[in-house]
């Protein structure tokens, strides 16, 4: 069913009767061309994309439990292309051309708003830096561009500009970035996914992976075994626990992340804003809520839940920003669970087992990436060589030294 | 998290600071053959268990002592703390 303003008055006039179920059920066959483990955000854009532009058949996505009931489901929402690094910069903006074209490619309705995202820098060292990378995002072809304290001013009024120790003195913006409505992101890959022949299985823990002469046969789950020609893995927070299957330990370690949302506001913030003086990033939901976000926790932890010490952190990062929003009552608070790479960046690659793929270390950025990393993921799958613009995500980079540290903080996942 | 210092009794998580796996105790040997390989996968690969977890924390807002801290990553539960000298000195290091 093709969804549109005309189907939304024909079935209003109807009763809303015709509507049929978002994707089908079915049981899983015996086996597939293509199997990829983890029903979130990037599985599902991968088994879309793999149908939809590789023209691939007989793909599965097997989920252990609901699909997008993961990272896609818990995030901040935010999407944008102000990375540095030339590893990460054509990557990123590639995501981002694909989230402008995502809903009318998909035909859902998944509330894409390039509303701005503003990076403020409070010390003239940071403006620089900020300079810097503004002037590596244009040259990738995206959209950057730097803002006075006035013109800060003049968008948000509230801030607290003349702070004693971080006065506010300008900042990086990106206009075209901006937030998403995260989980129609996977419902939309899962719609789209099962229209083009997709199996999306849930319910169906994938508890062994088998392999035979250095090959992959199958994956053994929960719901029996299920033949594979190639598995793909892209399974975020749980990505070793999967790896361990086959004896592969990964360059990377599972924290976890909080988000919070505030009571529902009047409209206060129109685009995303980072602090610069503390790790603290703000948008407001259309419903009114302030979306919320800071540092992980910083240990090991497979919880989906953190601890106070962080909550108190980012509240402090808040209250410097704008102090305004101590008036505001924190309706939730959330966990998921990260997988933070050695370097910051993630890894597309293939493993040593022929047929096994693995896509993860997204640390918490996995969400803008969604569209680049399926389809990135699927033309591995599909051509088994890197997509042009994720060609540095590879296992052998920590070997090789050829790391892509955005902060620059070496071999320690919780710190970047 | 709370966690019981050896020495100093209970203490705030906030008093130290988290380095990660306690297996990162094990410095290879520069000098053996296959030292290369061996710094790769000191420097980079983790274990990353879901469930009982040994770990390194530093109390650095305290005695700057390090310990070895025995926790659940499922359940955040401590179930065992260490200083890592002793721990160090039962595998056979600075006698």
């Amino acid at each position: 069913m093709r969804y549109s303003g005309f189907r939304v008055i024909r079935e209003a006039l109807g009763g809303h009767k015709g509507w049929t179920p978002t994707w089908r059920s079915p049981e899983p066959q015996a086996s597939y061309d293509y199997v990829i483990v983890g029903g979130g955000g990037h599985g599902l854009a991968t088994a879309y994309y793999l149908a939809k532009e590789f023209r691939q058949a007989r793909i599965a996505v097997l989920e252990k439990g609901w699909l997008g009931g993961g990272n896609v489901g818990r995030n901040t929402t935010i999407i944008r292309s102000n990375y540095l690094l030339d590893g990460n910069e054509p990557f990123y903006e590639f995501s981002l051309k694909l989230w402008e074209g995502l809903e009318q490619d998909f035909n859902y309705n998944a509330m894409v708003s390039q509303r701005g995202i503003m990076n403020l820098y409070h010390t003239d060292a940071q403006r620089d830096a900020y300079t810097r990378r503004g002037n590596a995002m244009i040259l990738h072809g995206a959209d950057a561009e730097m803002l006075t304290r006035d013109q800060v001013r003049e968008i948000y009024p509230f801030l607290n500009f003349d702070n004693a120790r971080f006065p506010i003195k300008g900042a990086l913006a990106q206009r075209r970035g901006g937030t998403v409505r995260h989980d129609a992101v996977a419902w939309g890959y899962a719609r789209g996914a099962d229209q083009r022949g997709v199996d999306l299985i849930q319910n169906c823990e994938v508890t062994g992976i088998r392999t035979e002469n250095g090959r992959v046969l199958g994956v053994e789950t929960s719901r029996g075994y299920i033949g594979a020609k190639k598995v793909g893995v892209a399974v975020a927070g749980s990505s070793s626990k999967v790896m361990a299957q086959v004896h592969m330990r990964l360059p990377m370690e599972s924290h976890v992340l909080q988000a919070f949302v505030s009571e529902g506001l009047k409209p206060l913030i129109d685009g995303v804003m980072t602090y610069g003086a503390g790790h603290f990033y703000v948008s407001q939901s259309d419903k009114g809520g302030l979306v919320f976000g800071g540092d992980i926790d910083g240990y090991n932890s497979y919880a989906q839940r953190g601890n106070l010490p962080v909550i108190e952190d980012v509240a402090e990062g808040g209250m410097s920003l704008m102090p305004m929003i101590g008036r505001a009552r924190l309706l939730r608070t959330w966990g998921g669970i990260m997988d933070m790479s050695m370097d910051g960046s993630p890894i597309i690659d293939r493993t040593d087992i022929e047929g096994l793929y693995f896509n993860g270390g997204w640390c918490y950025g996995g969400f803008k990436a969604t569209p680049a990393s399926g389809w990135c993921f699927a033309h591995l799958l599909a051509t088994d060589t890197p997509h042009p613009t994720a060609t540095a995500y590879r296992f052998d980079r920590f070997r090789k030294g050829l790391m892509i540290d955005e902060k620059g903080q070496g071999a320690q996942p919780n710190l970047h | 998290m709370i966690i019981n210092h050896p020495l100093l009794g209970p203490r705030d998580a906030q008093e130290f600071v988290y380095l990660g796996d306690a297996a990162l105790m094990a410095r290879p040997d520069g000098l053996a053959p296959g030292a290369q390989d061996a710094f790769h996968d000191y420097l980079y690969l983790r274990d990353n268990p879901a469930g009982e977890h040994r770990e390194l924390w530093y109390h650095e807002q305290g005695d700057r002592s390090w310990l070895v801290v025995t926790r659940n990553t499922v359940t955040h539960e401590i179930s065992r703390v260490e200083l890592a000298r002793d721990v160090a000195r039962s595998m056979g290091r600075s006698k």
